[in-house]
């Protein structure tokens, strides 16, 4: 489990990236002020495609809420969010104009009612009035469901609005949580196939008629699930229920039930809290074999120094909402800004 | 030990296969056709001062339209977890659809196989512009939203007299017809035997199809909704069309039980469609077990049964008992103070309903789990 150090020259503080491996996120001067608080202060940040980095910091350093940035449970205040090449987070632009798109298909309809009432065709007349205001409701209707080519289109006449969290999973993000949010409820099969939704395609009526699409699906789906429980240790646990399941095992379950969705960049966000050192290092292990075997980016957010050190190919570290250092393991635990974020400044 | 038997249990309903599901749930439908009137002859012959077989087999008819409302509202509350208190409001809104879809009111006279279709589908709608403006609320608001709507639609109706001649109703809704099929052209409002099945046959349907949802993509969605919504968004779970998808069904089966429930009445006012039947569908659920098909369903009937028969027999038999206070009481008077203890009493006693779905009672049993005990002693801390 020796990291990868990178391509990293000796003053590598700044946002290198190896060259050869494009970035697969890139938040530019991300900002999240809540009330009178900078939880984030103008943070730049990197995930190079296929690398493990790791966002540490002191408590309230504004970690968590930069993951929920990227996952889109908080807007930003300033800056923005690039997913690959999708801009996935930032200030909405031009929302204002929005509504003008609802009535782009009833307005003329409801001209057309105005003129079959002057030509005293009232029966017709009353027919369009009823087909404009259907119309309007679907065209409202759009906008709050949202459909991927809804979005697109608005894109093209230059209206933003962040990404959903839902939008950003379909995108390729998968996450877990600091305080395990696992599905209590629900077996842990049944919690690993609710992480694959985005995946699967069976409509409502697909599943009422049971159509092949279904059936095939759901089969496949489960045996899939399974697979994914094995992968993370979770062998012959299927049918036991989320909350029944040992803590470090919840942990484990959360990271099948983010894996499900085949992201391309799962964020971590303090996978070994709580657990003891032999569960740690066996986790360990386990966010490695992501890496190698699936390919999958990792962001994790960590407070157990030998998890960060031992997978890490790149370490930045918060301190109040801000980028304090960035650079490699080494380069981090040797910097001296950190020593004093954590341990204080020696001439306390 | 616990997980052993849980095991068998999920394994036991995951081993059905589809048909077989379908299958058992339409013999059930038959069984219960044939059984009931049955019942009812016997309960005719044998119970003083109700009635004949007909009177109780109308009866059951009309508890298979709220079997049927509460089956659709334990979708919106039991699985999705969405607490919607104006539910008649869409039972409401069907029954109007075929007054005015087929009756001498309009003067349309579309047929009423076709009007079940329709009256579902605009309650669809109506569900699905309901559900849109409370997407976003939660819990307490969500359900003073509901109850606004569900308190509109007959004001509205009340107040529209031109268009829905206000509190008198509309009057000689068309019934059923078999177009000669069998010999039979009407139902007849003498007979009660073809409505109560046709109620069988619909409700029959209408449980495949709500058995094949909860066991789905769709059906595990809105339980994790229901679980936590924010995980469940964060899963890639698109909560806005999950949770409108939960009211449309709702509402769909209530318009569909409103379109029948006209076509049996032959009459729809807006009183018939006031708080206390959202109220009273809502006890059903509770009382039968949130989220459990069957169980809603078997609340449903006994609900209904006892509200709009076994009062009037308790009535009967105590008065005929001669006893001085007691056989004064009507009992139909009280029996939303019955509702309240009933409902106190399951509260304290059975929070889950009488026949709970497996994920229910694990809810609300947790002291119970052994195994729940034995290993996550230390672990879950409520979601924040």
């Amino acid at each position: 489990m020796s990291p990868e150090t990178g391509a990293a020259g000796p003053d590598a503080m700044a946002t290198t990236t190896p060259a050869t491996t494009p970035a697969i996120l890139r938040a530019t001067k991300v900002t999240k002020r809540f009330g009178g608080l900078l939880a984030v202060r103008e943070v730049d940040f990197t995930i190079p495609q296929g690398s493990i980095v790791s966002l540490i910091g002191p408590n309230g350093a504004g970690k968590t809420t930069f993951f929920n940035m990227v996952a889109g449970l908080t807007e930003p205040t300033a800056g923005v969010i690039d997913l690959g090449s999708t801009r996935i987070v930032a200030r909405p632009v031009r929302v204002w104009a929005e509504p003008v798109f609802w009535f782009v298909l009833p307005l003329p309809v409801a001209l057309l009612a105005a003129l079959l009432f002057i030509a005293n065709q009232v029966l017709i007349g009353v027919a369009a009035v009823l087909l404009a205001i259907a119309l309007l409701i679907t065209s409202v209707l759009i906008a709050i469901i949202r459909p991927t080519w809804y979005v697109r289109l608005l894109g093209r006449v230059g209206i933003f609005r962040s990404a959903r969290p839902n939008d950003i999973v379909g995108l390729g993000v998968g996450r877990t949580f600091q305080n395990i949010r696992l599905f209590a409820n629900m077996t842990a099969l049944e919690n690993v196939l609710v992480g694959m939704h985005s995946r699967m395609h069976a409509t409502l009526f697909d599943a009422a008629l049971r159509r092949r699409r279904h059936k095939i699906e759901e089969t496949e789906s489960r045996e899939e699930a399974r697979k994914w429980l094995r992968y993370v240790g979770l062998r012959g646990q299927d049918y036991i229920l989320a909350r029944n399941l040992p803590y470090g095992d919840q942990r484990r379950l959360e990271i099948a039930r983010a894996l499900a969705s085949k992201p391309k960049l799962l964020l971590l966000d303090e996978p070994t809290a709580g657990m003891n050192p032999v569960e740690t290092s066996q986790l360990t292990a386990l966010i490695g074999k992501i890496r190698t075997e699936l390919g999958t980016t990792i962001l994790l957010i960590e407070h157990d120094m030998r998890v960060v050190m031992g997978v890490s190919d790149r370490v930045t570290v918060l301190d109040h909402g801000e980028t304090i250092a960035e650079g490699t393991p080494e380069e981090v635990r040797a910097n001296p800004k950190v020593i004093e974020a954590y341990l204080g400044a020696p001439t306390a | 030990m616990t997980i052993a038997r849980m095991r068998a249990a999920v394994g036991r309903s995951s081993g059905f296969s589809d048909r077989h599901q379908s299958l058992s749930i339409l013999a059930l439908g038959v069984v219960v056709a044939a059984a009931l009137p049955l019942v009812g002859g016997i309960l005719g012959a044998v119970v003083p001062g109700f009635g004949t077989q007909n009177d109780w087999v109308g009866g059951f008819a009309d508890a298979g339209v709220f079997v049927l409302l509460a089956s659709g509202l334990n979708v919106v509350v039991g699985m999705a977890g969405l607490l919607d208190l104006g539910y008649a409001a869409f039972f409401a809104i069907g029954a109007y659809t075929y007054a005015y879809g087929a009756s001498t009111f309009t003067g349309l006279h579309i047929p009423f196989w076709l009007m079940l279709f329709i009256g579902a589908a605009i309650a669809a709608v109506f569900g699905l512009l309901l559900g849109a403006p409370t997407l976003r609320l939660r819990g307490d608001y969500l359900a003073i939203v509901t109850l606004g709507f569900g308190e509109i639609v007959p004001v509205v109706i009340l107040n529209l007299d031109s268009w829905t001649r206000g509190t008198n109703g509309i009057v000689g809704l068309d019934q059923p017809n078999l177009y000669g099929l069998a010999g039979i052209n009407g139902f007849g409002f003498q007979s009660p035997f073809l409505y109560f099945f046709t109620v069988v046959a619909i409700v029959s349907v209408a449980f495949i199809f709500l058995y094949r949802l909860q066991d789905s993509r769709i059906g595990r969605a809105w339980v994790a909704i229901r679980e936590d919504e924010l995980a469940a968004a964060s899963m890639g779970i698109n909560t806005v069309t999950t949770k409108l998808a939960a009211f449309a069904i709702g509402a769909t089966t209530a318009g569909l039980a409103g379109a029948f429930y006209g076509a049996k009445l032959g009459i729809v006012s807006p009183d018939q469609f006031h708080f206390d039947v959202s109220f009273t569908v809502l006890a059903m659920v509770v009382l039968g077990g949130m989220g459990n098909v069957w169980g809603v369903a078997i609340g449903g009937f006994v609900v209904y049964e006892i509200q709009h028969q076994g009062l009037h027999q308790l009535n009967a038999f105590m008065s005929s008992l001669n006893i001085p206070i007691i056989s004064s009481i009507n009992f139909i008077n009280y029996q939303y103070l019955l509702y309240g203890l009933a409902l106190v009493t399951m509260m304290l006693l059975r929070p889950e309903g009488l026949f709970p779905s497996r994920q229910r009672r694990r809810e609300l049993h947790a002291e119970t789990d052994e195994a729940a005990e034995f290993l996550a002693a230390e672990t879950l801390e409520p979601p924040t």
